[in-house]
């Protein structure tokens, strides 16, 4: 059996080497400081085989930060590229690399990533839970997201990266047309981290349904927990239809199958329909979390009910239905009749409205409120006359004949970063901020935090508002270079001198995180509640320990922590000797992160069609399964003693 | 910066104006919406900042209003019915010849890596990366590829449809007054794809009909090997002229890249079964 392929290193231009010799040292430093502070045994105990939802979201921020730095310098590149007519600093084919990569990193890696990290940092302490419904399962999702998006990184050194665009549309991805090892990265990475995605989808609907704290009926909960129910939700339906896309064009590429292909019978459209059958429920999948983090943070510094509960609820569920109806918006252009145009075009506006709404109660949760401008607040006003643009803009897409003039031209680009920006990574990081504390224990440094935010918040309109333009002068995305004389020049000079001050704004974020780290005893948050804040995470310790409520809070109404408060009975929330129970606690194990490097395998297999290889990994994946089924005992109690110790220790009794 | 260089907004013909037209009302009425939020925004996050003088009300329990909400689930409701209708109305007469009382124009497209062919059916010519038509007179475009998805984009003339292998796709363009309008594949095909830029060329019908004899004096035949060369060099090209074609080269195409399973295109390129 002849390998297809050969993972050779990728080579013929400087970013690669330079790529190559840092990925080479950072891990050499690693390695060294693993060893030399013998700090091996620390990693894999408290982090590699944690099974803790508060550590797995931890894991989750970090990866997230990586990979928006990486996707963020592909954008810096590519805006590099385009800055002038007829550069030369990338050539096609590493454009094209680059910016499937940016697209798919910022989806898959970033926006997925920061979303999961909300989930399992705030979930579980909101809903008055001790952990996931599956914390096991948990700890899969996490490391087949993180092997997924190793899977997608490494192709940029070995082998080659993906160059058909994060959509990956067929027939382009086809053999014929596109032979390297790039694509099947792509798509083995998309099918491990998708694993991880169905299954954190799964684990949050169950864990909400069925673990949240005695009392707390489901028009009590917190908005985000509902958003995370419709999004989980989302999840469920949608990740089926990208696993059954990227396997049938996997087997039309590694097995010579024709469901896509031109002729032959494949018909690449039905990858198109697939694709987005999943791709746009997704969009929604990153923005729900985020409208439940705003849901949280208008109230806590408006010192305010959230406005319209009932209606937000309701919008939230309303989206998560409608999402899935509208899919075809994204090939208007493909030739349907005009009364499916007609139909996707009107419903696609009409999941303006439930939006829309939200952004009214939003902005009347602040009226007659008293508003603090802490960073959280900073990045959640910020995102409100962004999102409303891009919502707008939404809209004129939506209207089908509108349309045939932005397709694919950079007006639709301007469009979806802004409310992918505007909303996904402003939520995302209003959501850093916020619960930063209850993470670590310290809040992040504020000054630093502004300056990154005005640099981003400015960055970002000086780099999107003249896409806009030149979507509408014609230019179209995807290409790599440009003619003078079109009129283009100035505008994507100042899109490209925006891009960097975004960039800029992310390493002040990371100089704050930095920063505030250095200067944590100062910023040290040692209420548990630094922000005066209304729902049941706020009422534990930062951090809370490992089994969060020492004793299980009961729930009466919406806002309990912050109604306990107003009244002056924020101590019954503390535990009592008496009430002290053994507490029953998730075995750490360290097969899900075997599982899922067998997994890896078996993707490294696929893409270099090495079939000796995935045999191995799969059979790894089944050992590791079927010793996981024989396992008898896998949790532990936490005697009362000891909780109540560590109760004592916090100050909590 | 020139108002020229704004293709979309400088329609040359009935379906790019149509297409301009619902865009401007499209931004209208988004911007009932995005004009109060933007003022209600500065208004209220400058009025209720938390100062110890600060005299505005202050009601921490006050969440809920009917009228209110009526009124924010209304707007929008409104807005987007007003939007529907217009946009209903243009997607079903986009599919139609923009004018009735002149005779149509057929001219077949195929995109290929990495140029633009264009076959003349009526007039037995075809060109490469240039694409004659005559003014005033509704053109039918038949767009297939016998490559990746492409678009087929002239924004000047209207907007884009895509070029795909196996199907036929038609689309009805039409230019008022002569000129030559910039047009560029909407769809990534891969490397040579950033240079898939062609144009159009709108001429009176007299110089049309001149123009197609010149081509057909002039430039040389387009043989079945030199398809196949077309078809099959990975490059982009120059603008090219051919005095004739292969017969149903284009049907072909169409057929051979899984049109023969597909009925409705079968029928609008006029093939049998």
């Amino acid at each position: 059996m002849l390998p297809h392929y050969w993972p050779t290193p990728v080579t013929g231009d400087p970013l690669i080497y330079g790529a190559d010799v840092s990925i080479a040292l950072v891990s050499i430093a690693i390695l060294f400081v693993l060893f030399y502070y013998k700090k091996w045994g620390w990693l894999w105990r408290e982090w590699l085989t944690t099974v803790d939802h508060k550590k797995i979201g931890i894991l989750y921020v970090i990866a997230a930060l990586l990979m928006l730095f990486r996707g963020g310098v592909d954008g810096l590149l590519m805006r590099t590229q385009l800055a002038q007519p007829n550069m030369h600093f990338l050539e096609s084919e590493h454009y094209n690399q680059v910016f499937s990569t940016h697209g798919t990193i910022m989806i898959l890696f970033v926006a997925m990533p920061f979303m999961f990290a909300l989930f399992n940092i705030v979930i579980p302490l909101q809903i008055g839970a001790r952990d996931v419904a599956f914390p096991y399962l948990n700890a899969i999702s996490f490391w087949m997201f993180f092997f997924g998006a190793l899977l997608l990184n490494i192709s940029f050194v070995i082998g080659g990266s993906p160059d058909a665009g994060w959509v990956s549309y067929a027939p382009l991805t086809e053999k014929q047309f596109d032979p390297g090892p790039g694509e099947n990265f792509y798509l083995m990475a998309l099918q491990l981290s998708g694993i991880g995605s169905m299954a954190t989808g799964i684990n949050f609907l169950v864990t909400i349904l069925r673990m949240r704290a005695p009392g707390m009926t489901l028009m009590r909960m917190p908005l985000l927990t509902w958003a995370v129910l419709a999004a989980s939700i989302i999840i469920i339906y949608a990740f089926p239809a990208l696993t059954i896309a990227l396997a049938l064009l996997l087997i039309d590429r590694v097995a010579g199958a024709h469901f896509f292909t031109m002729g032959h019978g494949g018909n690449p459209m039905m990858y198109t329909n697939l694709f987005w059958i999943w791709g746009h429920p997704e969009v929604y999948i990153v923005l729900l979390p985020v409208f439940g983090v705003f849901s949280e943070v208008f109230p806590a510094f408006s010192g305010k009910r959230v406005f319209g509960y009932s209606s937000m609820v309701a919008s939230l569920m309303a989206i998560s239905i409608v999402s899935f109806l509208l899919w075809a918006h994204h090939f208007f252009t493909m030739g349907a009749g005009p009364g499916v145009n007609t139909y996707f075009g009107i419903a696609s506006m009409a999941i303006g409205i439930p939006t829309g709404v939200k952004v009214f109660n939003w902005m009347f949760t602040m009226y007659r409120g008293r508003i603090r401008m802490t960073m959280p607040m900073r990045w959640a006003v910020g995102f409100i006359p962004n999102f409303v643009i891009g919502g707008a803009t939404g809209v004129m897409l939506a209207a089908a004949p509108g349309d045939y003039q932005y397709h694919n031209s950079f007006f639709l680009i301007a469009h979806f970063h802004q409310v992918l920006i505007g909303g996904t990574i402003y939520g995302s990081l209003a959501g850093m901020y916020f619960w930063w504390p209850k993470m670590f224990g310290f809040t992040l440094d504020e000054k630093r935090g502004r300056i990154a935010f005005w640099l981003w918040n400015v960055g970002f309109y000086v780099t999107f508002f003249p896409q806009y333009l030149l979507g509408l002068m014609g230019m179209t995305r995807r290409i790599y270079t440009y003619p003078p004389g079109m009129g283009w020049t100035n505008l994507n000079l100042l899109s490209t001198i925006g891009a960097f001050l975004m960039g800029l704004g992310f390493i002040y974020i990371v100089w704050d995180i930095l920063y505030s780290t250095m200067h944590r005893s100062e910023l040290k948050d040692v209420t548990g509640d630094p922000w005066n804040a209304r729902s049941l995470e706020w009422s534990l310790p930062s951090p809370p320990p490992h089994y969060n409520f020492a004793v299980v809070p009961t729930v009466t109404r919406r806002d309990e922590w912050w109604e306990l408060k107003k009244s002056g009975r924020a101590d019954v929330l503390r535990p009592t000797a008496q009430d002290i129970e053994a507490i029953h606690m998730p075995n750490n194990s360290g097969k899900p992160i075997i599982f899922s490097v067998f997994f890896f395998i078996v993707g490294l297999g696929f893409v270099f069609e090495w079939y000796a290889v995935i045999v191995i990994g799969l059979a790894g994946v089944l050992a590791t399964m079927l010793l996981r089924s024989v396992e008898e005992d896998t949790g532990h109690h936490i005697p009362a003693e000891e909780v109540r110790h560590e109760e004592m220790a916090l100050g909590r009794m | 910066m020139n108002g020229d260089h704004f293709l979309v907004l400088n329609p040359a013909g009935p379906v790019a104006r149509i297409e301009l037209h619902l865009i401007v009302v499209s931004i209208i009425l988004v911007l009932i919406v995005v004009i109060p939020v933007a003022i209600l925004l500065a208004y209220i996050t400058r009025r209720y900042r938390d100062h110890p003088d600060n005299k505005a009300p202050y009601m921490p329990e006050w969440s809920e209003s009917k009228v209110l909400e009526i009124i924010w689930w209304g707007i929008p409701v409104t807005i987007i019915a007003i939007l529907g209708v217009y946009t209903a109305y243009d997607t079903f007469a986009l599919v139609k010849p923009p004018e009735k009382n002149a005779t149509p124009v057929t001219i077949q497209v195929t995109s290929l890596n990495w140029k633009w062919l264009f076959q003349y059916p009526e007039q037995g010519i075809a060109t490469v990366n240039e694409c004659d038509i005559p003014v005033n007179r509704p053109v039918q475009f038949v767009i297939t590829a016998n490559s990746p998805m492409n678009g087929f984009w002239v924004p000047q003339l209207g907007g884009q449809e895509y070029a795909m292998p196996g199907m036929a796709m038609r689309l009805w363009l039409q230019a008022d007054h002569p000129g030559i309008f910039y047009g560029h594949g909407g769809n990534f095909t891969g490397r040579g794809y950033a240079k898939m830029d062609f144009h159009v060329v709108s001429r009176p019908s007299a110089q049309f009909a001149q123009w197609v004899q010149t081509v057909k004096k002039t430039a040389p035949a387009l043989t079945s090997k030199g398809y196949n060369q077309l078809v099959s060099s990975q490059n982009n090209t120059p603008t090219l002229f051919y005095s004739s074609y292969p017969a149903g080269s284009f049907e072909r195409t169409i057929r051979h890249q899984g049109g023969m399973y597909m009925q409705r295109d079968l029928t609008i390129i006029g093939a049998s079964k």
